[in-house]
């Protein structure tokens, strides 16, 4: 039985018919690029996906801004370095509502390093100062 | 009062007015950027997710970084950034240009300035703005203030999520307030396409098996005190069928359903607005009406990309530095969207310079041809692989696709798809 799959490579979307073969392989029809190919092995057999999220900071209110300026800022900004295997986001997520960052943080820093061994770390996307 | 005096004003410190601002001081114009914000950086500090940047830095950024990284190249400029400071008040009438800004840290602020420019962004259609009947109740929200909610402040704005339109900030919540636990149950779309990107329509909701009801029309919202539930509509050629509405509980609405230039303070100066944007009519250097006043970024027209913010705002800063030296175009023609195009900006090319146009286009289409004619002479036809309402297409345009123009009465150069 075919699966259906909607390649996002390009704004083209190519509806991707995709059967899998003895062998282990992908048939793949209705590309119209050999990146239809590329992106319907890549979904079907190890599909990864950049997961961005907020952790929280600890003692609360942070800002970038003014200092003694009126802030809101209470929560850090945080990806994963890289595409992360999808069956695992759940578990990563998780790990990062529980982090808790002192300040003062930058942007690029490592809250969590290797990710399950994924090589896959948590980095901040923001910077933090603290606010006294 | 604070009373300070610069060559040039830009007001909004998002991707746009950085980009400008840069492009004044690097030409030795001194700068004053007005942000009403604490921090620089614009609507991109919530925007946490990926997928920024793919042309300005050549790696994919969240929001938060791609700002930083603007903002980091105004270290050890001359120029000045003014946060927590909101324009009140702008006065374009005489060459010298007044700009009254509340602040936290000055009180009242007065600056003056020969050049100002508009880089204010854009903001939400609400509730008001696409007429949903129904009850009053709390819970509902445009996708942005939930963004805004959920990634910057910290609060979760509800439980069970319906959204309403399918532009890209409802389908990213979507998937973010799946992130933080929340069950989205459906998106809802008038239209028979999505409006937002393929690749959000899967990754944001394909992903999460959120249902996506396109040609579906938001008949009622339910709830006295609180949302409890989103009557929806389908509609079949052409006919709302309200047969066979039926009901989806809920306890939160978020609206996606469409952005407009914030064009307040444009209006008090005097600045005429194009109503298929709801931006500034802009001429070759970006320039409205108003001598001296230019626009640049989402306040000129939504675009899709930062990416093409930070472009065209690079431009409208250095063609503002040019107007300061005293540079003007020798003579321009007027842009005109003709058939599949909504809009073009800006409204005016100049004849002997290199001019980039962004339009929109009307349909959905593969294999399209985008033709330019020059008072009804083509002079450049360029094939499009796929083209849609939500993407963005750019255009250039050089002198020598403009040479039958030159010494023409009134000329008109005609944008169109088929």
């Amino acid at each position: 039985m075919s699966e259906e799959l909607i390649c996002i490579t390009c704004p083209l979307g190519c509806r991707l018919s995709v059967d899998r073969q003895p062998d282990g392989g992908l048939a793949v029809t209705g590309n119209r690029c050999p990146r239809g190919v590329k992106y319907a092995n890549e979904e079907l057999l190890a599909p990864r996906r950049v997961v961005s999220a907020t952790a929280a900071v600890e003692g609360g209110a942070a800002c970038s801004g003014n200092p003694g300026g009126l802030c809101a800022v209470s929560r850090l900004p945080v990806r994963s370095s890289a595409a992360y295997p999808k069956q695992g986001v759940p578990e990563l997520l998780e790990a990062i509502y529980a982090l808790r960052v002192s300040l003062p943080v930058s942007r690029g820093d490592v809250l969590i390093k290797d990710f399950k061994g994924s090589g896959v770390d948590v980095i901040a996307t923001r910077t933090l100062k603290r606010v006294e | 009062m604070k009373d300070l005096t610069f060559d040039s004003v830009v007001i909004g410190g998002g991707a746009a007015g950085m980009a400008a601002a840069l492009e004044l001081d690097r030409a030795g114009f001194s700068c004053a950027i007005v942000e009403r914000e604490e921090a620089l950086g614009g609507i991109l500090t919530q925007c946490i997710h990926n997928g920024f940047g793919l042309i300005e830095f050549n790696e994919e950024l969240s929001g938060p970084e791609f700002a930083e990284k603007i903002e980091e190249r105004l270290a050890g400029t001359g120029i000045t950034s003014f946060t927590g400071a909101t324009v009140m008040e702008l006065d374009a009438s005489g060459d010298i240009k007044t700009l009254y800004c509340y602040t936290g840290a000055h009180g009242v602020m007065r600056l003056s300035a020969r050049v100002v420019v508009l880089a204010m962004g854009c903001r939400e259609r609400n509730r008001g703005n696409i007429r949903i009947p129904g009850d009053r109740p709390a819970g509902v929200y445009t996708a942005g203030l939930a963004q805004r909610l959920v990634n910057i402040e910290g609060f979760v704005p509800g439980k069970d999520v319906v959204i309403i339109g399918s532009g890209d900030i409802g389908l990213i919540m979507a998937r973010r307030m799946s992130w933080i636990g929340c069950k989205v149950h459906a998106v809802v779309e008038i239209l028979p396409y999505p409006s937002g990107l393929t690749r959000n329509i899967v990754q944001c909701l394909h992903d999460f098996g959120i249902p996506l009801y396109l040609s579906h029309l938001t008949t009622n919202i339910v709830g006295r005190e609180r949302v409890e539930g989103v009557e929806i509509t389908p509609i079949e050629n052409g006919a709302t069928r309200y047969d066979k509405a039926f009901t989806i509980p809920c306890d939160t609405v978020l609206l996606s359903v469409g952005l407009v230039p914030e064009n307040e303070l444009s209006k008090m100066a005097g600045v005429e607005l194009n109503p298929m944007t709801n931006g500034p009519v802009a001429d070759s250097m970006l320039m409205t009406n108003v001598p001296g006043v230019f626009a640049c970024g989402n306040v000129l027209h939504v675009h899709d990309l930062v990416d093409y913010v930070v472009e065209e705002a690079r431009r409208a800063g250095a063609h503002a530095a040019r107007w300061l030296k005293g540079e003007r175009p020798k003579a321009e023609a007027r842009v005109k969207a003709g058939p599949n195009v909504r809009y073009c900006a800006p409204s005016r090319v100049d004849l002997h310079a290199a001019n980039k146009l962004y339009m929109r286009t009307l349909i959905v289409k593969n294999d399209a041809t985008l033709e330019v004619k020059v008072n009804n002479r083509v002079v450049k036809s360029v094939k499009k692989n796929h083209i849609q309402p939500s993407e963005m297409i750019a255009v250039e345009l050089g002198p020598k696709d403009l040479e039958f123009a030159v010494g023409a009465p009134d000329p008109v150069v005609e944008l169109s798809i088929s």
